[in-house]
């Protein structure tokens, strides 16, 4: 059980924080009302089968930080999709966002120095791979708030321009010495007391985050956006502008996600990341957050981030061909949706 | 009533026109700090154009509102928030997936001091303790204020509406058919807030179509038909036959048919 308890320090701990400090009393109704509670479940059911049906083999300490070092990136991803999500938005663009930021910070990594680059190039490519990704955000912010165009669309045809702006910069190939070995040696191989940076970054994003939404003025307004935008337009928030913000944040989070992972594979996978947004939004509805907006939280996405990447794991060290997990966890997501939807409306009945 | 003092509200030849509809065509309308005032007529006859007009939500084409005697042009409806009228919609402006206290305090957070303070921290434990305050002094018995709003019924949500727009009305508070949908004990409820509202000095400005409930509650009708203000009565000294009347024009054409009630 230490082991077990070790893991869920590593993984959920970041987010075990978040939680608004609430009377005892209050707690156990506010738990059950939770839709993390069962999400958690799952979780932890799958934790202690494969720890029973594997003894001594998962949850080693390289498979915790494989697991974690695997989910950084989408943790990190998950959490502005989160937000995106929760002001009933949508964005499929992700994957697209993080190659354009890898390929904008990688050319200019290849014409300062390549793979030799010093720390100077370093910094200056984070910060292109930042704006990169926080300008497009923004823009597909500023179209979806024109309230003429659904998301789910402009953010489509955001993911098809800016993977198309990569393969015109690059010719379609991962050019060689997009990351510097110092980028590499650092936050792609180095650790914090056995911690890899990666994961440290992570739960730092994901800590921040979470208190943003769950505390402060710019949570509430996301919350307030998705559940009622004539409401929180008639109570004066600016529903435009904030959308901008939400989409622009999730820009800024593809373009971290495009350092770390630059740092951590050393080029760009312009062809590697056609998928990241469906998992991202399956880690971001397991975890609970209503697709129809207003209701959700960081505290299920890491969770939510957790599932898939426990399933695999766990389904290979057990011997079963690991594509299992694409079954459970899609059998796991209409369930999901499906439990939000009966909630829902048992709720407006009542 | 408060016959030295200017009307707190007034419109004065209000024109709002619709493509080829004149929604409104020199409507009057006047409101008294500390009275309610009802505002009836039949469907299309201009009253939620004129609420609109009033509440900032629309500019009027031509014509004044006059505000404590001065005239003002509200930049939208939170301009008119800003200036101490309030409006509760008919189709419950809430957040469902909000609780009641953030839902009062939407848009008006009370924030964190200190360091915190430039982080919009919300201070939520404020906020609830004031949200509890404010249902009590509404006579609302809310077990929980942190629970979403959604999971109320329709009087509690309603009264998390009125509360809402109570709370931060200083002058004006604009309520569209507040009762609608409510059972007997909400409605009755729902009135006396009505009236509490009033007694603190405020100007509510009820719209309704239940003639009962206008007399019941209201100081002074005021009667719109096809866009213009067709008479004024004092609640007290009028009938529900005097209401509809006005309302559909029979009083006015034929002044000396007492039968014809159409």
């Amino acid at each position: 059980m230490t082991a077990q308890d070790s893991a869920t320090g590593a993984a959920a701990g970041p987010a075990a924080q978040m939680p608004p400090r609430a009377g005892l009393a209050g707690w156990s109704a506010r738990i059950a009302r939770m839709s993390e509670t069962w999400t958690l479940a799952i979780l932890l059911v799958l934790v202690a089968f494969f720890s029973i049906a594997a003894p001594g083999k998962f949850f080693t300490t390289y498979d915790i930080t494989q697991i974690a070092v695997n989910a950084a990136i989408y943790l990190v991803l998950g959490v502005g999709m989160t937000f995106v999500i929760i002001t009933a938005g949508i964005d499929l663009s992700i994957g697209s966002i993080l190659v354009l930021a890898a390929v904008a910070s990688g050319e200019y990594n290849i014409h300062h120095g390549g793979a030799a680059s010093g720390w100077g190039t370093v910094a200056v490519c984070v910060l292109i791979a930042l704006a990169v990704g926080t300008a497009w955000g923004a823009l597909q912010g500023a179209l979806v708030a024109t309230g003429k165009i659904p998301a789910l669309i402009v953010t489509l045809g955001g993911l098809g321009a800016a993977l198309g702006l990569a393969e015109i910069a690059t010719g379609g190939q991962d050019p060689a010495g997009a990351a510097s070995d110092h980028l590499q040696s650092s936050l792609g191989y180095g650790k914090l007391l056995g911690v890899p940076w990666l994961v440290v970054l992570a739960a730092a994003v994901t800590v921040v985050f979470g208190l943003v939404l769950a505390g402060t003025r710019f949570g509430n307004y996301t919350f307030a956006i998705g559940s009622n935008p004539a409401a929180a337009r008639r109570a004066g928030i600016g529903v435009g502008r904030h959308l901008v913000k939400v989409y622009a944040l999730m820009g800024l989070l593809a373009g971290l996600g495009s350092v770390m992972w630059l740092s951590s594979y050393g080029t760009t996978s312009i062809a590697g990341h056609s998928t990241d947004n469906l998992k991202v939004i399956t880690a971001v509805v397991l975890g609970g957050t209503s697709l129809f907006g207003g209701r959700g939280s960081v505290l299920g996405t890491v969770i939510g981030v957790f599932i898939p990447a426990v399933l695999t794991t766990g389904l290979i060290v057990i011997g079963v061909q690991q594509y299992w997990q694409d079954v459970a966890v899609g059998a796991v997501l209409v369930a999901a949706v499906y439990i939000d939807q009966m909630r829902r409306q048992s709720r407006e009945r009542g | 009533m408060g016959v030295p003092i200017p009307p707190l509200l007034a419109a004065k030849g209000v024109r709002k026109r619709f493509g080829h509809v004149q929604a409104l065509q020199d409507a009057d309308f006047t409101a008294y700090a500390g009275e309610v005032v009802a505002l009836i007529g039949d469907n299309g006859a201009g009253k939620s154009t004129l609420v609109n007009v009033l509440s900032g939500v629309m500019s009027p084409d031509a014509g004044e509102i006059l505000l404590e005697g001065a005239p003002v042009r509200f930049a939208g409806p939170v301009d008119a928030q800003r200036r101490g009228v309030e409006t509760v919609y008919q189709d419950l402006s809430l957040a469902p997936d909000l609780d009641a206290a953030a839902n009062l305090y939407l848009g008006r957070e009370i924030f964190r001091g200190g360091l915190l303070r430039p982080l919009h921290v919300l201070d939520r434990p404020v906020m609830r303790r004031a949200a509890v305050e404010a249902f009590a002094e509404l006579g609302v018995a809310l077990k929980d204020v942190r629970v979403p709003v959604a999971a109320l019924s329709g009087g509690q949500r309603q009264s998390v509406a009125v509360a809402r727009a109570v709370a931060f009305a200083r002058k004006v508070i604009f309520m569209d058919e507040p009762t609608a949908a409510l059972g007997v004990v909400q409605r009755a409820r729902v009135l006396d807030t009505v009236r509490r509202v009033r007694d603190r000095g405020v100007a509510v400005v009820l719209i309704s179509h239940n003639m009962p409930e206008v007399l019941a509650v209201a100081d002074r009708v005021e009667v719109l038909r096809l866009g213009r203000r067709v008479a004024s009565f004092a609640a007290a000294g009028t009938s529900i036959e005097e209401l509809v009347g006005a309302m559909t024009g029979s009083l006015d054409q034929q002044p000396d048919n007492g039968e014809d009630r159409r």
